[in-house]
C-alpha cells in the first residue's frame, strides 16, 4: 500500500523543483535540455534495484558505510549535560560525508553514458571525493576552485592532482565557493553536451536539491537506526553545520515527521552577524535567485551578492539549499550560527576530548551543542553530524592556535 | 500599434538587410559615458540597442562582460539607476528599440510589478533575462506580456527539436540564437551551423531570428545578420570599453569616439552582406 501523507514534510519538492517558494529552475536555456534529462535519468534510476545495489556495493565496500554512531562520553561528561553521539561520518573513505553524493551521481553520469566531469569545492572535499570517483570509475575531473580556497586548502588540491584531476583556481569575485560554483556553470555552458556536472550540496538547479538530499540521506537513515539500537529510541535533539546544506539535509531528512526531534542547522557566523562578515544565509539573508534557484541569499537591496565569510572555507558561502529555505519559512528546523573563533575552540575541545580532529566546519556544529547541551536532562540525547576530518584544516588553524596561545 | 522592435525589422528588411544589435552594460564604466555610449550607439545607426543590467554573478558571461558589470556596479550603477538610464535614452530617442537584458535577482528584489511599471513608464520595449527558462514563465514572462513589454528568448545549439517549441511558445519580439554553446564573448560560430539553426529556428516560429554570442568582427556581423536577421555584437564592444578607461576607472574621450568608430564599421558591415 502506498500511504501518501500529506502531511509529511518529507515528499518535497513539488514537479517543478519547488520547496515552497524555494527551488525552482532558473538556468541559462543551454542548460535545460540536460537538466531535464538528468532528472529523467535520475527519476529511472530511483526505482532500478540494479543501480540502488551497486550504490549500496560501493557505500558498503568502498566508503565503509555504514559509518559508526559513536556515543562521545568524554565530551557528555564536560558539558555535564544530555549524551552526546556523534555520527561519525568523518571516516568515509576521503574524509567526508561528500562521497556519498558523489558516488551517486558518478553512477547516473555513468547510466547516461557521460565519462566527463565537472565539480566545484569550496573546502576541497567536495573535490577530492569527485576526483576520487573519476579515479575509480575511469572518468575525466575537472575541479573548479576559488584561488583562495586552493591556498587554505592546499592539501585537497595535492590530493586532487594526484587523483588525477583538473584543478582550476577561480580569481573572480573573492575567490570562494560562489565563484567556484559560477565558474563551474560557465563551464558547464560551454561543455553542456560532453560534461556531466556534480554538485557538491544541496543547491543548483532541480532536480540537484533533491538528489543530493537523497544521496545523502544515507546518514539520517543509518543514525535513525543506529539510535534505536543504542538506546531504544529516537533522539531529542539532531545537529548539523550548514554550507549549502547537504549533510544537514542527509541527517535531517529522516527525522522532519518527528515532531518530537528538536532540530538545529548551524550556519557559520564569521567574525559575527553584527559584523557583516558571515555566511548566514538564513540568519542575516533574505531570499533571492542564485546558481538555479531561490533560497535565501547574501545580497544587498539592489539584488547583488555580498561575498561571504568564514574560516571554514566549506562554510563559505553566500546561499542555503531550497529545502532549508523551506524549513526555516515552516520553521521546523532552528536555525542558528557559530562564529570563527567559537569554531576554533570547540576543533580543539573535540581534538583533546575525544581524539578526533574535526573539520572546522562540523566544529561550528560542535560549538552550537557546548550551548545547549549542558542545560539539558541527562537522559536526554543530541547526535551531532561529525561530517568531516579537519587534516585538511591544520594548515590554516594551527597559526590561528598559536597566534592565540592556544598551542 | 507597431512596436519599435517591428519597425525596426521591417526597417531593415526594406533595405535588404539584418539589423544590427549592439550590447553593453549600463553605467559602464560611469554613467555619464554610458549614457554617451548609448547616443553613439544611435548616431552609428544600430537598430536595436541591448542594454545590461548589471549583476554580481553573470552565470552565462565570460570575463569581458563579468568586468563590465563589475566596473559599473563599482561605479554605483544600480537596476533604479539602470532604468533611469534607459528613461533619458528613451527621451532623446525616440524610436530606437531598448532592450533589458540581464539575470533575474536584481529584478525580483526590486519587485516584479514595480519592475515592470518602471520599464514600460521609460520606454523599454523588450527583456532579455539569460536565468528564466519557460518552466519559470509565471515569475516574469507572463507578467511582462501583461505589461506589454516583450519576452526575448535564448534559443541555443542545445535547444533540440522537442525543446524548441517550448522555448519558443511564449517567446516574443525577437528570437535571440546563441550561435555557440557557451559563454558570452568566447569564440564564434560557423556559417552552416547559423543557417541550419536559422531555418530550424524558423520553422517554428514567425518571429525574427537574430544570432549573437561570440560575433567580433564587421565581416562576422554581416555574415551572421545575412543567414539570419540580424547579428548583436558585445564582449568586442564592452572590451573597447575596458581598453580605454582611465586610471580613475572612468570613460574617456577616446571610449566613445572608438566605440562609435568600431559600431560604424559593423553597420557597414551588416549593410554591405545583403542577403
Ligand atoms: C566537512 C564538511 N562539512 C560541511 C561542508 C559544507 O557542505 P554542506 O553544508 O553541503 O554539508 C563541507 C564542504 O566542503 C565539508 O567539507
Amino acid at each position: 500500500m502506498t500511504d501518501v501523507n500529506l502531511n509529511s514534510l518529507r515528499n518535497q519538492p513539488d514537479e517543478r523543483g519547488r520547496f515552497g517558494m524555494h527551488g525552482g529552475r532558473f538556468v541559462a536555456e543551454t542548460l535545460m535540455p540536460l537538466i531535464l534529462q538528468v532528472e529523467s535519468s535520475y527519476r529511472a534510476a530511483t526505482t532500478d534495484a540494479d543501480f540502488a545495489r551497486e550504490l549500496a556495493y560501493y557505500q558498503t565496500h568502498y566508503v565503509g558505510r555504514p559509518s559508526p554512531l559513536y556515543f562521545a562520553e568524554r565530551l557528555t561528561a564536560h558539558y555535564g549535560g544530555a549524551k552526546l553521539y556523534l555520527k561519525r561520518d568523518e571516516l568515509n573513505h576521503t574524509g567526508a560525508h561528500k562521497i556519498n553524493n558523489v558516488l551517486g551521481q558518478a553512477l547516473l553520469a555513468k547510466r547516461m553514458g557521460k565519462t566527463k566531469i565537472i565539480a566545484e569545492t569550496g573546502a576541497g572535499q567536495h573535490g577530492v571525493a569527485t576526483a576520487t570517483a573519476c579515479a575509480l570509475f575511469d572518468m575525466e575531473c575537472e575541479v573548479f576552485m576559488g584561488e583562495e580556497d586552493v591556498r587554505r586548502q592546499k592539501p585537497n588540491v595535492d590530493r586532487m592532482r594526484l587523483l588525477g584531476a583538473k584543478v582550476h583556481p577561480v580569481t573572480s569575485g573573492t575567490g570562494t565557493l560562489k565563484d567556484a560554483m559560477n565558474e563551474a556553470l560557465r563551464y558547464w555552458v560551454a561543455n553542456a553536451e560532453t560534461h556531466f556536472y556534480i554538485i557538491g550540496t544541496v543547491a543548483g538547479p532541480h532536480p540537484y536539491p533533491q538528489m543530493v538530499r537523497d544521496f545523502q540521506s544515507v546518514i539520517g537513515k543509518e543514525a535513525r537506526q543506529q539510535i534505536m539500537d543504542a538506546e531504544g529510541r529516537l533522539p531529542d535533539t539532531i545537529v548539523a553545520c550548514i554550507g549549502g546544506g547537504s549533510n544537514a539535509m542527509g541527517l535531517f531528512h529522516p527525522f522532519l515527521d518527528d515532531e518530537d526531534v528538536t532540530i538545529y542547522g548551524v550556519e557559520a557566523a564569521g567574525k559575527g552577524i553584527p559584523s557583516g562578515l558571515h555566511a548566514a544565509s538564513l540568519t542575516g539573508g533574505t531570499p533571492g535567485v542564485l546558481h538555479g534557484n531561490r533560497t535565501y541569499l547574501l545580497q544587498d537591496d539592489d539584488g547583488q551578492i555580498i561575498d561571504a565569510h568564514s574560516i571554514s572555507a566549506g562554510l563559505d558561502y553566500p546561499g542555503i539549499g531550497p529545502e532549508h529555505s523551506w524549513l526555516h519559512d515552516m520553521k521546523r528546523v532552528n536555525y542558528v550560527s557559530a562564529t570563527d573563533e567559537e569554531a576554533l575552540d570547540a576543533f580543539q575541545l573535540c581534538s583533546r576530548l575525544e581524539g578526533i580532529i574535526p573539520a572546522l566546519e562540523p566544529s561550528h556544529a560542535l560549538s552550537f551543542v557546548g550551548t545547549i547541551i549542558g542545560d539539558m536532562d541527562k537522559d536526554e540525547i543530541v547526535i551531532l553530524n561529525m561530517c568531516g576530518r579537519g587534516d585538511k584544516d591544520l594548515g590554516a588553524v594551527l597559526p590561528m592556535l598559536e597566534e592565540r596561545g592556544k598551542l | 500599434m507597431t512596436s519599435r522592435i517591428n519597425t525596426a525589422f521591417a526597417n531593415a528588411r526594406s533595405e535588404g538587410r539584418g539589423i544590427l544589435g549592439v550590447f553593453v552594460t549600463a553605467g559602464d564604466p560611469d554613467r555619464q559615458t554610458s549614457e554617451a555610449i548609448l547616443d553613439a550607439l544611435v548616431d552609428s545607426k544600430v537598430d536595436i540597442v541591448e542594454l545590461g543590467m548589471p549583476f554580481s554573478d553573470p552565470m552565462a558571461d565570460g570575463p569581458a562582460i563579468q568586468a563590465a558589470s563589475l566596473r559599473a556596479l563599482k561605479n554605483g550603477m544600480t537596476l533604479a539607476g539602470t532604468l533611469e538610464l534607459a528613461r533619458g535614452f528613451r527621451q532623446r530617442h525616440p524610436d530606437t528599440p531598448l532592450v533589458l537584458m540581464g539575470y533575474y535577482n536584481p529584478i525580483y528584489i526590486y519587485g516584479v510589478d514595480r519592475f515592470l511599471a518602471d520599464a514600460s513608464d521609460a520606454g523599454v520595449d523588450g527583456l532579455i533575462i539569460v536565468d528564466l527558462p519557460p518552466e519559470e514563465d509565471d515569475e516574469l514572462c507572463e507578467p511582462a506580456a501583461e505589461a506589454g513589454l516583450d519576452f526575448i528568448r535564448l534559443v541555443t545549439p542545445t535547444s533540440n527539436e522537442k525543446r524548441l517549441p517550448v522555448v519558443l511558445g511564449s517567446a516574443s519580439g525577437f528570437v535571440y540564437y546563441v550561435a555557440i554553446t557557451g559563454i558570452t564573448g568566447t569564440r564564434s560560430a560557423a556559417a552552416d551551423t547559423i543557417s541550419a539553426a536559422y531555418k530550424r529556428i524558423s520553422a517554428v516560429t514567425d518571429l525574427p531570428v537574430v544570432t549573437g554570442f561570440g560575433i567580433r568582427t564587421p565581416g562576422q556581423a554581416g555574415e551572421a545578420a545575412s543567414l539570419s536577421d540580424g547579428a548583436i555584437v558585445g564582449s568586442a564592444v564592452v572590451e573597447i570599453i575596458a581598453d580605454t578607461i582611465g586610471a580613475d576607472g572612468n570613460g574617456t574621450p577616446e571610449t566613445v569616439s572608438k566605440i562609435a568608430a568600431f559600431v560604424g564599421d559593423l553597420a557597414d558591415g551588416v549593410a554591405a552582406a545583403k542577403g
